[in-house]
């Protein structure tokens, strides 16, 4: 069990107001729906993830916080504008990736999917902070790696390993 | 052909001190050296962002002017971003794009679309508020103060080829001297 309410909770707690998404399947129903209905966030639909580092990083230098929630692909996408924005510029870029299609309670890298299995490798090799939230008990998890990241103005990525149940 | 350089220092005559420009490779390299400022925003990152980034600003402080000089080979490498920032319409921002025809940065090689492609109409089909675009000084000359003063978002092509040869200091780009410059500089935003 994963509930969209408890983690758009936590992020909320984070005092992230800013959400910037592409939707991805396996939390457009469990977040971003409630997200882009909820008035206390600020919504901002990007055409292409890569768009949303540039946007966030700018936000950043008004103490304003944000949250990039995408799917897997888009951030293999956007690796680029990762590795020069976020990782070179030592940015404090949260990314939400949903992973769709991970097969649940099955660890990432064990994955039947070869680009699930990729994601946390390539992360590592980035020297990109990364956290699964695969269980309600991992929500408790997204709090302190968004402060964190504001703290020493660095990256990290919250792994959404099974669809998060809707509100 | 209007140059590069003059229209930006037109620019420069037109903008206070303390406003933010974001500006994208070779256009930058020009603006920093007219308007050297440490509200001058350059550090966008990967190619085609400076878009992106300006969006952010715009987003951050409502009550400020952004001010986007964007280049054609970088828009191409982002054109979606036409459609988030229509989309977002942050009445603060003026996208300015050089268009020159070429990826300057990288050897002038051409940009593809070159002489067909309508970077303005696109804006507009976008949802951008005001399209402009402009071949010769005097006419920018003139429109300038109603531009800085129309609610956007606003896209402005420049029609332009390079003029004077500035420094090209990437390490005044991407450096994080230059990162910690500009995030002083707007502390108290």
């Amino acid at each position: 069990m994963l509930s969209g309410d408890r983690i758009i909770g936590a992020v909320r707690d984070s005092e992230v107001r800013t959400i910037l998404t592409v939707p991805d399947r396996s939390t457009e129903e469990g977040l971003l729906g409630p997200i882009s209905r909820d008035p206390g966030f600020r919504h901002v639909r990007v055409c292409k993830e890569d768009e949303a580092l540039g946007i966030s990083a700018a936000l950043s230098y008004s103490k304003q916080r944000a949250l990039i929630l995408i799917q897997y692909t888009g951030l293999l996408d956007s690796l680029n504008a990762v590795r020069a924005v976020a990782v070179e510029y030592k940015m404090p870029i949260c990314m939400m990736v949903g992973l769709h299609g991970k097969e649940p309670d099955v660890a990432p890298t064990a994955s039947r999917n070869y680009g699930i299995r990729i994601i946390e490798p390539i992360l590592d090799a980035m020297g990109i902070a990364h956290h699964l939230v695969d269980t309600d008990r991992d929500v408790e998890r997204i709090g302190p790696a968004i402060e964190t990241a504001y703290a020493t103005s660095n990256p990290v990525a919250l792994l959404i390993g099974r669809r998060p149940v809707a509100p | 052909m209007m140059k590069r350089d003059s229209w930006l220092r037109i620019l420069a005559d037109n903008v206070a001190q303390d406003q933010v420009v974001v500006a994208a490779y070779s256009t930058a390299f020009d603006w920093i050296a007219i308007r050297p400022s440490a509200f001058n925003y350059i550090s966008s990152g990967a190619m085609g962002l400076t878009s992106s980034h300006a969006l952010g600003f715009a987003l951050a402080w409502p009550d400020r002017k952004i001010i986007l000089l964007d280049g054609d080979g970088s828009l191409l490498m982002n054109l979606g971003s036409l459609v988030t920032i229509a989309d977002a319409a942050p009445e603060n921002l003026v996208h300015f794009v050089s268009e020159n025809g070429v990826y300057e940065a990288n050897g002038s090689h051409v940009i593809p679309g070159k002489d067909k492609v309508n970077f303005a109409g696109m804006a507009e089909n976008a949802g951008y508020a005001r399209c402009l675009e402009f071949s010769e000084e005097t006419d920018f000359q003139e429109e300038l103060p109603a531009i800085l003063n129309t609610k956007g978002p606003v896209f402005v092509t420049m029609k332009c080829e390079r003029g004077e040869a500035y420094p090209r200091d990437y390490s005044q780009m991407h450096g994080p001297a230059v990162r910690q410059r500009f995030a002083e500089a707007v502390a108290d935003f």
